[in-house]
């Protein structure tokens, strides 16, 4: 689909989302979660271009969301803790990356679940630390020196998580046209052509770990800023999987695909535990198996073959 | 004509098979050489220890005068020494062209981030030199829709775009049909000669190999049999009978 058809799907979802946020009060919430999940899913979906999938993910989303949590208590401006905690996490990122970059598939994949699972024990057991599995609040939080409470604070965690998923869209569609979104995309197919080309597999690689690893610290900084309340939960396993679940909902074809699946994926979950309190997984697993056989490319490859069709 | 590439006394053994049992070989700067020999005699291996893909257990490789062994793919490339493959190493689910002007992006350095892949500079150098192998008309098919013939020759070109001074080439024809040989070799000929790169070639047509070589290495059991002008080798009776396999009358017809 050609970048000026994104852009403005990508605009006409942004305007949507304002305009369902205002006419139903309660989804602003489900709307940002998705939103903050989206913009990790977009990092997964960098992974997924060469062919990789990470069950971890959820560490830097962890990561990120406690130390906005900590965060507050020294600097309760927003506008400064949701990169600190996105820089943090690329910082973590770089760290694990120049580790698992060293591996594919299967073994990249539980390495960084592994990681994760890590992570989630120590929030976990260092309770004098972490409160374990009561998690911790965020203290009072302040935009522009402006303290964020009640609905001014839903619009506008809503607006910052906006603005940075359409700022990373921009950023990834840009990358991902770019020669090392292409070679990023080789490592899939022949990873040995490149390193014949003088390029190295691993660098190419890290560089969309960190970027990975970044936009999950982003996402988890939004869902704190969101719930107002961490958990260990935001890195257990099922966490990362939720992640990954997302990508193959959305269709890794376009940078839409993680915002459209995380919409789906949440909308869904909603109405489902209000529909069937006791099968809303069932109803979710459901779906994925559905889109699964009858859309590979997903929620988006839906759209983008009835834009071909037309 | 000074030398290029230097192999001296280069060893490997998989387990109990010598790929690789002192092997000497010079390869004079401009020179298409070409290596023949039977299957598992070590001519692939000898690709790979120059390429960086397998370290010998023994010996030197020195590359313009500079030790090149133990040194890794990416290193060897960026001195100047580029490979094709048996089976084209495509990345399949790429265009021609976004194949090729991938290997150009990667022979400028440092992969870009922001500018796309396929603006002017790119685009245009891959397209032409896509003209030059004569693959115009399939710039813009996926790789893996391209016959095996055609494979090959994209497998070449995203290699002559590194800009190599010298190409080390695994069966440039094998998998081509037998009518397309000759035209696709004279292809490849004209561009590396116009490109003014040396070529090593590891080959199994006979009429290719007395056609275009200037020297010919006949490998045998991980060593080097004989080496030679083509009409000198190809007319050995020892040759035909070990690596032809055939013992012709009057001798293989190889123009001079």
């Amino acid at each position: 689909m050609s970048r000026r058809a994104e852009t403005l799907l990508a605009l006409a979802g942004a305007a949507l989302v304002v305009g369902l946020a205002y006419a139903v009060p309660w989804l602003r919430f489900v709307l940002t979660i998705a939103l903050a999940k989206g913009l990790a899913v977009l990092g997964i979906l960098l992974l997924l271009r060469a062919g990789q999938v990470s069950f971890g993910h959820a560490l830097y989303l962890a990561l990120a969301a406690y130390a906005v949590a900590f965060g507050t208590a020294v600097v309760p401006e927003a506008l400064l803790l949701v990169p600190a905690a996105g820089l943090l996490a690329g910082l973590v990122g770089l760290v694990i990356g120049l580790f698992v970059v060293r591996y594919r598939e299967i073994f990249f994949g539980m390495l960084n679940l592994a990681l994760s699972m890590v992570f989630y024990s120590v929030l976990e057991k260092f309770y004098a630390i972490t409160h374990g599995a009561d998690g911790i609040r965020l203290g009072p939080v302040t935009f522009l020196g402006l303290p964020l409470a009640g609905e001014t604070a839903e619009w506008t965690v809503l607006g910052l998580a906006l603005v940075l998923v359409l700022g990373f869209g921009a950023l990834v569609r840009v990358a991902l046209a770019s020669p090392w979104g292409e070679a990023l995309a080789g490592i899939k197919t022949r990873e040995t052509r490149l390193d014949f080309m003088g390029v190295s597999p691993r660098r190419v690689l890290l560089i969309a770990y960190v970027a990975s690893a970044v936009m999950a610290g982003c996402g988890g900084a939004l869902i704190a800023l969101t719930t107002r309340h961490v958990t260990p939960a935001l890195a257990y396993w099922t966490t990362s999987g939720e992640l990954v679940f997302i990508a193959i909902l959305g269709g890794a074809g376009s940078v839409l695909g993680p915002f459209l699946g995380a919409a789906a994926y949440e909308l869904t979950r909603v109405y489902a535990a209000a529909l069937v309190a006791n099968a809303w997984q069932a109803v979710l697993g459901i779906v994925l198996l559905c889109v699964i056989v009858f859309a590979p490319g997903g929620l988006w490859g839906l759209i983008a073959r009835r834009r071909r069709a037309a | 004509m000074s030398v290029l590439l230097s192999a001296r006394d280069l060893r490997l053994a998989f387990g109990g098979l010598k790929a690789a049992d002192g092997i000497d070989l010079d390869v004079e700067g401009g020179e298409f050489l070409a290596i023949i020999g039977p299957n598992g005699a070590g001519k692939t291996t000898f690709i790979n220890m120059t390429t960086g893909y397998l370290k010998p257990q023994g010996g030197s490789i020195r590359f313009d005068g500079q030790p090149i062994l133990g040194l890794s793919p990416r290193r060897i490339v960026a001195l100047g020494i580029a490979r094709s493959f048996q089976l084209p190493q495509l990345f399949t689910e790429h265009t021609v062209l976004q194949n090729v002007a991938l290997a150009v992006a990667a022979r400028e350095g440092r992969l870009s981030l922001m500018a796309p892949l396929l603006r002017r500079a790119f685009r245009d150098e891959a397209a032409e030199l896509i003209g030059r192998f004569g693959l115009s008309g399939v710039a813009e098919a996926r790789a893996d829709a391209l016959n095996e013939g055609t494979r090959k020759l994209v497998d070449i070109a995203m290699a002559v775009a590194l800009r190599p001074r010298l190409i080390m080439m695994d069966e440039p024809t094998s998998g081509v049909a037998a009518s397309e040989k000759m035209a696709i070799v004279e292809t490849l000929v004209r561009v590396l000669r116009g490109a003014g790169v040396t070529a090593v070639f590891v080959e199994h047509d006979m009429d290719v190999v007395g056609r275009f070589a200037d020297r010919v290495a006949v490998w045998g059991q991980g060593r080097i049999a004989a080496l030679g002008p083509p009409r000198e080798i190809l007319n050995d009776p020892e040759v035909q009978r070990t690596v032809i396999g055939i013992v012709p009358a009057g001798g293989v017809h190889a123009p001079a």
